[in-house]
């Protein structure tokens, strides 16, 4: 049996929560003040995940890059995988908000996509 | 010169000013005009690409563009016009902007103004590090614009001073561009920062934090080539004998942000030496009637949510105002007491609810803090931990300062 006390990423509360385990398995769990940071514990423990954000070169667009990020979170074992292949992309404008630079990147389910617009640049 | 006149004018075009103007229009103010100093609206939120916004106001955790843009649809639907690449150079009491814009000079006679300029960068010459003075030192800001927005590579070895939450951020950033990160520096013994951005930015990535530390030299001709760190005593005086020389090219500041007034200063208002900005009423009302004040330009806030949220308010009020409608009676002072280091609005009615924001001045848990008139607690909540750089909301319901002349926000031991 083990002891650990987890900062809850979530949201801004930054909530204390502390956890009893045996080797991955959770046996006691206080602290939390909602149930995004309960499944949020459970997570970090057994196969901790994390959103990644970085940007992309754009070819021809009014602005030289275009933020990007994950659809959801991935395991953060894969997080400098991820930005490796990230890395390769070259977007060509327009760039719309939301649309997918690459699809299940790395097989993880998640897709990169553009976070902000990114409309051609004016001749 | 061109002479307009408006309902009410927005000044900054950023998450204070977009809430502000969204909501003066949908609050009854007919003519709204949002003056921007910048090329494009959304303020600084344009570099923050980071996830994490939006939380309270959308429920889920978006970047800073995607939130920012939400609120620009906001605009748009609402045909609110916006002046671009315009910098407000003057406010008077009787509410004239003078606007310097590519088409000339503007006066704006204004029934209300709201002031959303938001808040700048402290510098290495406001803290006055010692050293040469090469290349390779940036604000974390600057180097967030210059990574983010630019594509640069800053440098390779970097060195960072102050635990602010942008530190933060770029300390998780370079690492991720391929920099390395060998140590943030901390003059306070625990970080200015959210402790989610403690976690996420740092500890994920192994990056050393040092503590009552701070940077005592720069080093290098061209370009930095090395800080030496040294350790502080309890009155952040560099301890002798505990200097260490970290070999770098790049110092990134984390310092600190200042509420940018100097209009608000210009034009007369009355600024609260603590928080940097206006002193405000309930209905983020300045000294001068009719000028109000929302978000980092009022007091520098750590989540842009309770910005949006500010600038709403104030937006409401300012379209209020412009259409006449009742202004606030009564007054009953609040100020801060010991373990607080500033509380917002400076001034109630007692007539309506409203809510309080807060900032304590060092970590502390289980503690109850206290809304005390004339040695009585008219109200109290606990706290099982506070931190400096999370604000503290407490809201308030009319009648419950019923008969308060003064209140005193206090902080105690809760046990």
């Amino acid at each position: 049996m083990a002891n650990k006390r987890y900062v809850c990423i979530i949201c801004p509360n930054s909530c204390e929560i502390d956890v009893e385990y045996s080797g991955k398995t959770l046996t006691k769990i206080s602290g939390q003040t909602c149930k995004r940071g309960d499944e949020y514990v459970r997570k970090e423990l057994i196969a901790p995940e994390r959103g990644i954000t970085t940007s992309v070169p754009v070819r021809g667009g009014s602005i030289p890059l275009v933020s990007v990020r994950s659809s959801k979170t991935v395991p953060k074992e894969l997080l400098p995988n991820l930005i490796a292949e990230i890395s390769k992309v070259r977007a060509a404008a327009p760039v719309k908000m939301g649309d997918i630079l690459i699809k299940n990147v790395l097989g993880t389910g998640a897709d990169i996509i553009a976070t902000k617009n990114v409309p051609r640049k004016q001749a | 010169m061109i002479t307009k006149t408006v309902d009410v004018a927005i000044v900054g075009g950023g998450p204070a000013g977009l809430s502000a103007a969204i909501s003066a229009k949908k609050n009854g103010a007919g003519n709204v005009l949002i003056i921007e100093r910048g090329e494009n609206l959304g303020g600084i939120l344009n570099q923050c690409i980071h996830e994490g916004f939006g939380i309270e106001t959308f429920g889920e955790a978006l970047s800073g563009p995607e939130y920012m843009q939400r609120f620009i649809d906001q605009v748009e639907e609402n045909k609110i016009p916006y002046l671009l690449n315009s910098m407000v150079l003057e406010i008077t009491r009787e509410r004239k902007l003078l606007v310097a814009s590519r088409e000339g000079l503007i006066e704006i006679n204004a029934k209300a103004v709201v002031l959303c300029m938001g808040c700048r960068e402290r510098t290495r010459g406001q803290i006055c590090t010692p050293g040469t003075r090469p290349a390779g030192v940036y604000t974390a800001g600057a180097a967030q614009n210059f990574i983010n927005l630019k594509g640069y590579r800053i440098g390779e070895k970097v060195v960072i001073l102050g635990s602010g939450d942008i530190g933060l951020i770029m300390a998780r950033r370079l690492t991720v561009e391929g920099a390395k990160v060998l140590a943030v520096v901390e003059l306070m013994p625990y970080s200015s920062g959210l402790p989610r951005n403690m976690v996420q930015c740092l500890h994920d990535y192994d990056i050393p934090l040092y503590l009552s530390h701070t940077v005592t030299e720069i080093h290098g001709k061209k370009r930095v080539e090395a800080v030496t760190l040294a350790q502080v005593d309890e009155r952040f005086k560099p301890i002798p004998g505990t200097e260490k020389k970290i070999d770098c090219d790049t110092l990134l500041l984390s310092v600190g942000l200042i509420p940018e007034n100097e209009l608000t200063r210009n034009a007369g208002i009355a600024v609260d030496e603590i928080t940097g900005g206006a002193i405000i009423d309930e209905r983020m009302q300045t000294s001068i009637p009719g000028i109000f004040a929302c978000g980092n330009v009022l007091h520098v806030h750590d989540v842009v949510d309770y910005v949006s949220m500010e600038g709403d308010k104030a937006g409401k009020d300012a379209a209020e105002y412009s259409l006449g409608k009742a202004k606030m009676e009564g007054a009953i002072r609040v100020k801060p007491g010991p373990g607080v280091r500033y509380v917002l609005p400076q001034l109630l009615s007692g007539e309506e609810d409203v809510l309080l924001s807060m900032r304590v001045i060092s970590p502390a848990r289980n503690v109850k803090i206290s809304l005390i008139d004339k040695g009585r607690a008219a109200k109290t909540i606990m706290k099982p931990r506070v931190n400096p750089a999370e604000m503290i909301q407490i809201k308030v319901k009319k009648g419950e300062l019923a008969g308060c002349k003064e209140i005193t926000v206090t902080l105690q031991n809760g046990k």
